[in-house]
């Protein structure tokens, strides 16, 4: 315990610690804060669907979760179902063998039912494209919000996304 | 020769590791497959090609390694009748693969135990095959219901618990069926190929420059394996040696690869086990080595650093005394969270014999890479057919007998550590030198190359045909994933079902890769 508590201590605080990083990502926390109050009431959930992916986007959703991005400090969630969640987070070119689970999952999902599509594939296909496997964007599945480009995009981008996202319904 | 058969002549292939190609009737498969099993060697790959239009047939490879290297056999299967005895009883990682190949192209293993599809679900039509030259695509498309078969374990109290294609975590989609009885597996069944994308399909309409960044895409986490595995089999038909400073620097971006997913795994292993600050801490180091390549490669994954011929990167002095600090950061920080790892009793306690493979049931079942390092299989490519530039590394392999997620977790702290001493020697031999970079314009034609590299989750071997124009006529990516995941479907039997995520995080298998 001692050298846990010796290490968080020494770690500090990281989200301040990079100061060109720390510029940029700040503004985009205050942003985000003050939309989810308004919206959410301080608290987004958000399920995420990798409906075809190479597993890229998903390593830059993790990344939104550790210490630098802090997406939780926000006060947003990532839940483990459809039915608590306010938004979908969705990567991938939609592969047809996904296309159904998709469609369940966005059914499941109650309102506002907001979609974020991420990354190069779900916006346009990306370099998979549309063929006897997948369906390409993911708009051509479900309806979509908001679009973040990207192979794969930043944490910093995905931030933006969500936050579009919340904006666009006000 | 690394086999030995008489009606088998090999040719040895310049590639940037021993291979050898050569051709044999399907009669002859199974009397080479029992040699090279015997031998203590295994199987990489399997897939097949259609050459009707060149030759009239079909053809089925297979990717064999033993102590020698790698041999490629291609085996020719009649036009009106593409069939090959089973070879799932010499090597059980085989049968996903043959009903893969059934699945794509419809050649058929007699005498297989499992015929059931695996890589299509009801998106095409049984009868269509994607990856012949004549299929319709249009044609092809259904809406079938999913309708799957999986194995029902019977007896008083057994239940099934199914779970996705959409799991509940930030993870690739694919289903596990679990058959429990209490909290007890009884048997898991896993069903994948839900994101199934064409990839393969997809390649052979491509430029050798696009293919490379499709192969960069394959999986996600291993672009770098992928693009360099792909780039050594395309060199391999071109019959060139990119310079030796593009070489070093395909090895420095793959071991940066490697340590950046170890540390994101070694973080996940401590949350699974509800020790959040594991995650907190590996992914801020992760954190930090993601933006120096941003800042150094222009890309926080490396992808489309690695070109056919050479790289699309470089790096100054400035650069090399940023990755030196890295290092040392690193080092450093790594040895007090290991310490960290190893004095938690509830980590400990959580880690040791849990998702246990005896390295008996790993050589039988064929497992490889960082997961069959820990069960005792010492395969490791950088070690035993040392590519450029490994051959002047001396790769010190990490390897561990108990077979655990103990052990699979100490295998990436063994491996972290040596990737960086490797990063450190890499950048003494990083000397600039006037050798001008010469990226691949075109493949000759009617070639075949073969590229393997030891990627951080186990060996991705890339193989690459051409055709009479020298395009690409089929390329197979193939990922360790196709040996590991049955793996897991027995280091899970008798443990607890909330220990089922642990022991899956502790292989981390890709879905992508084997999904194609």
């Amino acid at each position: 315990m001692y050298q846990i508590l010796k290490q968080i201590i020494k770690t500090g605080i990281k989200t301040e610690t990079p100061p060109q990083a720390d510029e940029s990502m700040r503004l985009i926390e205050q942003r985000l804060q003050q939309e989810i109050l308004d919206v959410f009431g301080g608290a987004l959930a958000i399920r995420q669907v990798d409906a075809g992916s190479c597993n890229g986007c998903e390593l830059e959703i993790h990344a939104v979760n550790n210490a630098y991005y802090n997406i939780e400090g926000l006060g947003i969630k990532f839940v483990a179902g459809p039915r608590h969640a306010d938004l979908l987070l969705v990567t991938g070119p939609v592969s047809r063998h996904m296309e159904v689970a998709l469609k369940r999952t966005y059914d499941a999902t109650p309102e506002p039912k907001l979609v974020v599509a991420v990354g190069d594939c779900a916006r346009d296909g990306g370099i998979f494209g549309e063929s006897y496997a997948t369906c390409g964007k993911v708009s051509n599945v479900i309806p979509v919000d908001v679009v973040v480009g990207g192979c794969p995009p930043t944490p910093v981008a995905i931030l933006q996304g969500i936050l579009t996202a919340i904006s666009a319904k006000k | 020769m690394p086999i030995k058969h008489p009606n088998l002549n090999l040719k040895r292939l310049t590639d940037a590791v021993p291979a050898w190609t050569g051709e044999i009737a399907p009669h002859a498969l199974p009397e080479i497959c029992r040699q090279v099993r015997d031998g203590g060697g295994r199987l990489v790959a399997l897939w097949g090609s259609d050459a009707r239009e060149q030759r009239g047939w079909f053809m089925l490879h297979l990717s064999l390694m033993n102590e020698s290297g790698l041999v490629c056999l291609n085996v020719p299967l009649p036009a009106d009748h593409p069939e090959y005895p089973d070879i799932s009883r010499f090597f059980p990682a085989a049968s996903r693969m043959q009903r893969a190949a059934y699945d794509m192209l419809g050649l058929y293993a007699l005498e297989g135990q499992d015929h059931r599809k695996w890589l299509r679900h009801g998106a095409w039509h049984g009868g269509s095959f994607p990856l012949r030259k004549d299929f319709d695509a249009a044609a092809s498309l259904t809406h079938e219901p999913e309708s799957y078969p999986f194995v029902q374990v019977e007896g008083q109290g057994v239940h099934e618990i199914p779970v996705g294609p959409v799991h509940a975590g930030i993870i690739e989609p694919g289903h596990f069926r679990f058959s429990i009885i209490g909290e007890r597996v009884l048997r898991l069944e896993q069903h994948l190929g839900y994101t199934h994308k064409g990839i393969e399909k997809r390649f052979e309409s491509l430029s050798l420059q696009q293919g490379a960044k499709l192969a960069g895409r394959v999986s996600g986490d291993s672009t770098v394996a992928y693009a360099w595995a792909y780039a050594m089999a395309a060199e391999c038909i071109a019959k060139v040696t990119p310079p030796s400073r593009a070489l070093w620097m395909r090895a420095l971006l793959l071991e940066r690869e490697r340590v950046a997913n170890h540390l994101g795994d070694l973080g996940y292993l401590g949350n699974d086990v509800a020790l959040s600050f594991g995650f907190a801490q590996f992914w801020i180091l992760k954190e930090q080595v993601l933006r120096n390549n941003a800042a150094l490669f222009g890309h926080r994954y490396l992808m489309d650093s690695i070109v056919p011929g050479g790289v699309a990167v470089s790096l100054d002095a400035a650069g090399k005394r940023i990755i030196e600090e890295e290092c040392a950061m690193l080092e450093k920080q790594v040895r007090i969270l290991r310490g960290i790892y190893d004095e938690h009793a509830g980590v400990q306690d959580r880690f040791i014999a849990t998702g246990r493979v005896e390295p008996k049931l790993a050589a039988q079942l064929g497992l490889c890479g960082l997961a069959g390092r820990a069960s005792a299989q010492a395969w490791d490519a950088r070690v035993q057919f040392a590519c450029a530039p490994y051959d002047k590394l001396d790769v010190k392999m990490a390897t561990y007998r108990n077979g655990d997620v103990a052990a699979r977790v100490i295998v990436r702290f063994d491996e972290l550590f040596e990737s960086l001493r490797l990063q450190r020697e890499i950048m003494v031999n990083l000397i600039h030198d006037n050798e001008a970079p010469t990226p691949l314009e075109k493949l000759p034609a009617n070639g075949f190359g073969i590229g393997l590299v030891e990627g951080w989750r186990g060996e991705v071997m890339v193989a690459i045909h051409t055709d009479a124009d020298g395009n690409l006529a089929r390329v197979h990516p193939h990922d360790p994933s196709w040996q590991n995941w049955p793996v897991l479907e027995h280091a899970v039997i008798d443990n607890i079902v909330p220990d089922f995520p642990l022991i899956n995080k502790s292989f981390n298998l890709s879905y992508s890769g084997q999904d194609l």
